[in-house]
């Protein structure tokens, strides 16, 4: 099937999660919070969530403790750089 | 559509024209910087939105660039947009000029053609609009004033079915600052001709898009699920597009001469089929070519002019119809490839290969930088290269120079 069905004649998206395509594959680091040092976990109140406002692909929910969803996450770790605890580990992406 | 009957002739020059057909288009952005020798359009443009004659937000940009970038923005949101420019001014706006047309917006752009530096020129050539051949832009080149006017008046009625930008080219000085009758068409006639722009883009905050964002060369499922393009899906839809709009051009022009009496049903020019010899040009100087065929025609060389007026889409098998009967191809460029020869007569050359028609070319660069072209210089290169098809007075893999080098 070809890409005429989608009957735009410029590049056309809706802003949403994946519009970029499946941004996951282009990770060699993934993030990892742990718990026993990330804020809101600690605290069990709803608070900081830096790495959820500086994320660029807008992927890390503000739950207790947040969320990840690694099928759009790039791996860039700028969460894992403006944690303030240093909650946020990058580690080797494993099907690498 | 009903014609109109009364003409209402005015002594107009090429800028004049193109300021009153943008007006009669009802242009609602006007995005321009001034440069010799467009300066009067803009002039005459923006005197019209300040005395209210014209219901149009005129910005006042600081570069070309930016002109096209608001002519853009404008269009994605639903606005006929108008600029123009020359020479330095169309090179400062290319990048743009590829995003109007990749955007797949509907502008009209008035190039004023004038020669590029260095050495620094004002006067008249074709190598600013040539330059932007690539751009993906209708490229429509006018012989005189009235065409201008008409041309301008059918960008926008082609742009806003192909959702391709149009530039419409005419000769800096020529044309641009040379006064002629023109017939102006009514405002009444112009409305029903051309109606109201109808957006391919709509931007509704209730439902938010984005357009031309990064686009990987591969296609992607988009957020709702479809499978969308990827970028060469999109430039081959450019390409489609240009290719299937000679049709649109051709009704636009009939319909054109329907409304206002004026034909505009071909994508050039003929004066005398049956000729053997056929001299091809573009813009004004396919007037002064027809000057010339008819003194050789006096001194009894049986000559024919081929005035191309849409270069981009290029109308290959138009060409070759006109073509049919020449053994004898001569062509004025006022452009050069360089490295190469005239840009006119590598299409002409591509339009009729693998054809029956196995005419000689020849080509001549002429009026490069606004030096005079006289009747009697092409009389005089016609002859050079009809003997030239006896004994090698020319190199025909490169194009002679009309020039005293
Ligand atoms: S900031 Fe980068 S690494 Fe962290 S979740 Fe977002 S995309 Fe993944
Ligand atoms: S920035 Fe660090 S501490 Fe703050 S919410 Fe994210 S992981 Fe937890």
């Amino acid at each position: 099937m070809g890409t005429r069905e989608c009957n735009h004649i410029c590049d056309e998206s809706s802003p949403g999660i994946g519009e970029a395509g499946i941004t996951g594959e282009w990770r060699i680091e993934v993030p990892s919070i742990d718990e026993k040092k990330c804020i809101p976990a600690r605290s069990n109140k709803p608070t900081c969530f830096l790495c959820w406002l500086y994320c660029p692909e807008a992927v890390i929910t503000k739950g207790i403790p947040p969320s990840i969803n690694l099928e759009y996450c790039k791996g860039c770790g700028i969460c894992s750089q403006v944690c303030p605890v240093q909650a946020i580990t990058m580690l080797p992406e494993e099907k690498m | 559509m009903a014609t109109q009957k009364k003409s209402n002739i005015h002594i107009l020059d090429g800028n004049q024209a193109a300021a009153i057909a943008a007006k009669l288009s009802r242009v609602q952005v006007i995005a321009a910087y001034p440069i010799t020798p467009q300066t009067p359009l803009t002039e005459q443009l923006s005197q019209y939105v300040e005395a209210g004659e014209l219901q149009a937000e005129y910005v006042a940009v600081e570069s070309e660039h930016s002109a096209m970038a608001v002519c853009t923005s404008a269009s994605l949101v639903g606005a006929r947009a108008f600029t123009a420019t020359s020479s330095h001014g169309l090179a400062y706006m290319h990048e743009m000029l590829h995003w109007a047309a990749g955007a797949r917006l509907p502008i009209v752009l008035a190039c004023v053609n004038r020669a590029i530096g260095a050495p620094w020129n004002v006067l008249n050539d074709q190598q600013d609009s040539i330059a932007q051949r690539d751009t993906g832009w209708i490229q429509i080149y006018c012989r005189n004033n009235q065409e201008i006017m008409d041309s301008v008046i059918q960008a926008f009625r082609i742009a806003e079915i192909v959702h391709v930008p149009v530039m419409v080219c005419y000769d800096g000085y020529i044309l641009s600052h040379t006064e002629m009758p023109v017939d102006i068409p009514d405002q009444a006639a112009v409305d029903r001709y051309l109606p109201a722009y109808q957006p391919h883009t709509v931007l509704d905050p209730s439902n938010p898009k984005n357009y031309n964002l990064v686009t990987l060369a591969n296609p992607r499922v988009g957020v709702d699920g479809k499978l969308c393009h990827g970028y060469m899906e999109l430039r081959y839809l450019l390409q489609e597009a240009l290719q299937n709009s000679r049709e649109t051009i051709l009704q636009a022009g009939r319909e054109f001469n329907e409304v206002f009496g004026r034909d505009y049903s071909d994508m050039f020019w003929e004066d005398r089929e049956d000729a053997e010899i056929t001299i091809v040009a573009m813009g004004s100087l396919a007037m002064e070519a027809i000057v010339a065929a008819d003194m050789l025609r006096e001194e009894g060389i049986r000559v024919g002019v081929l005035g191309l007026r849409v270069f981009r889409p290029f109308p290959k098998s138009d060409v070759v119809r006109a073509l049919r009967k020449s053994k004898l191809i001569v062509v004025f460029d006022k452009n050069i490839s360089y490295g190469s020869e005239g840009a006119t007569c590598s299409e002409i050359k591509s339009a009729l290969y693998g054809t029956y028609i196995n005419a000689s070319i020849r080509n001549f660069i002429v009026g490069l930088g606004g030096r005079d072209i006289k009747a009697r210089e092409l009389v005089d290169a016609t002859k050079k290269a009809i003997a030239s098809l006896k004994e090698t007075v020319i190199n025909p893999d490169y194009p002679e120079w009309i020039c005293q080098i």
